[in-house]
């Protein structure tokens, strides 16, 4: 009986098992806890969450081992971590630690300008961003086992995850109705590998799953998400910058689950209390767009 | 005949497809009401600790429960899990089949794996004789069955993977994500 681990089965799976479910950033055991007792489907261990990032400013860097063990030892569910975009180096620390999948993350400040890691050189699967359907391919090609809008983090802003994922969803609508004559310009133009604008066109979606993320920060905002069509949601900062974290949470679950059920969306938005404070992203400056991160 | 698919978080479209590609009729369960006219019931994998909230929240355990004594039910994963008496740990559970079940028992993603299994019942059942490629993700074992529930299938070094108890069905691999139809074919014909 031959037995077989890191598989592209194995690191596309695990993604699948997390459908239709909440990918919560925590920066401690507690908050974990909080996260998980809510009925997140696996939490995102990070030093600081990205609008604290934001407004820290500075170089932010891969978490400290340390912080991620404790939150791995604190939860059932499984955590995710942080690399920056290119450091190949950080990724194999957390693949050595044992976190259940890597987040290739333009949130964190990129080690490298022009490439990303080749991620079919590792066991653990990889999660990354993408604002439009080239740059979701671009890094399938390189291995990501799951895509996520990018958004614009840190801001509780959900206008750029719908821009993303209304691009993304609607090239591959196009590609529908494409000719398989126009494949080979159609990947010219978006910079994205042929052989996968091919299988996106027979399949009708992503070959793998595909969340929302960046900005989301309300049930309304994930239930807009999972109707635009994404397969579940990541909320950084929505949560734990807000009023009422653990209520939130629970919330933003129930919504993911019942999307598509108004008078559900609309008993689990009563009296959450604060949402976290907003940053308009379309009155800041490019050079403060985590999205434009990424090549 | 129509099959429902628990769609309360995890790969419930992957099940629906597989019932789809052997001609079922299929129905998404999020609430209580949409249990009505099943034949029988997927609870599909996913975490078994978001499953079981939503599921009290939603008023969904005695309901199940109920649907449990009377039809097929089928728990991959998470939702073995969910099926099972007792896991050694605080969290909502149906208690349907008499089997304990250990969550995470292989460790984390990167030790998740694919193998081989010899399921002779199923491969009577399909009238088949190649082996069944079996999916484990953070994959939970059976640690032992009672009462009424039988081993289906175990691995080479004696773990559990696969149990039934009557029209009830539990495995802690993912057929749905395989090509391979089979173990669909076999709960089927528990539900009918």
């Amino acid at each position: 009986m031959e037995t077989k681990t890191g598989t592209w089965t194995e690191k596309k799976g695990l993604a699948q098992m997390l459908k239709g479910g909440v990918i919560m950033d925590v920066v401690n055991a507690e908050q974990a806890k909080i996260a998980e007792d809510a009925g997140a489907c696996a939490v995102m261990a990070l030093e600081r969450v990205p609008a604290d990032i934001r407004a820290d400013g500075g170089v932010a860097r891969m978490s400290d081992p340390d912080m991620i063990l404790k939150i791995i030892d604190a939860v059932s569910i499984p955590v995710m971590a942080k690399c920056r975009i290119g450091h190949f180096v950080e990724a194999q620390i957390l693949e050595a630690i044992g976190v259940d999948y890597i987040d290739e993350s333009e949130v964190l400040t990129p080690a490298d300008e022009e490439h990303h890691i080749l991620k079919h050189n590792f066991k653990v699967p990889f999660v990354c961003g993408c604002r439009n359907i080239g740059e979701a391919l671009r890094r399938i090609g390189e291995g990501a086992a799951m895509i996520r809008t990018k958004g614009e983090a840190g801001t509780g802003d959900v206008v750029e995850a719908v821009r993303h994922a209304r691009s993304v969803i609607g090239s591959i609508k196009h590609l529908q109705v494409m000719d398989d004559e126009e494949l080979m310009t159609f990947a010219k133009n978006n910079g994205a590998p042929y052989e996968l604008v091919k299988e996106v066109k027979e399949l009708g979606r992503l070959p793998v799953v595909n969340f929302a993320a960046g900005g989301v920060a309300t049930p309304a905002d994930a239930a807009l998400m999972m109707q635009l069509g994404v397969d579940g949601v990541f909320v950084g900062s929505g949560i734990f910058k807000s009023g009422d974290p653990a209520k939130r949470a629970a919330a933003i679950v129930k919504s993911v689950t019942h999307y598509q059920d108004a008078s559900i969306l609309a008993e689990v938005s009563k009296n959450l209390g604060e949402a976290m404070v907003g940053r308009n992203a379309a009155q800041m400056p490019e050079s403060e767009k985590l999205a434009v991160r990424g090549w | 005949m129509k099959i429902g698919v628990l769609a309360l978080q995890g790969d419930f479209a992957e099940h629906i497809s597989m019932l789809k590609k052997i001609g079922v009729e299929t129905a998404e369960v999020r609430l209580p009401k949409h249990l009505d006219g099943l034949d029988g019931l997927i609870m599909p994998g996913g975490e078994s600790t978001t499953i079981g909230k939503l599921a009290v929240a939603y008023g969904l355990m005695e309901p199940l429960r109920e649907f449990g004594k009377i039809h097929a039910v089928w728990g991959t994963c998470a939702g073995a899990i969910f099926l099972s008496r007792d896991i050694g740990r605080d969290q909502p559970l149906l208690e349907l089949m008499d089997i304990k079940v250990r969550r995470n028992a292989f460790g984390r993603q990167i030790d998740s794996f694919e193998t081989d299994l010899e399921i002779d019942e199923l491969m009577k059942a399909t009238g088949t004789e190649h082996p069944y490629h079996a999916v484990f993700i953070r994959a939970p074992i059976i640690e032992s069955v009672s009462g009424n529930a039988k081993v289906l299938s175990a691995l080479e070094d004696g773990r559990i993977v696969a149990a039934q108890q009557g029209h009830l069905l539990a495995t802690s691999f993912h057929p749905e994500l395989t090509g391979d139809t089979r173990f669909h074919e076999y709960f089927i014909s528990l539900a009918s």
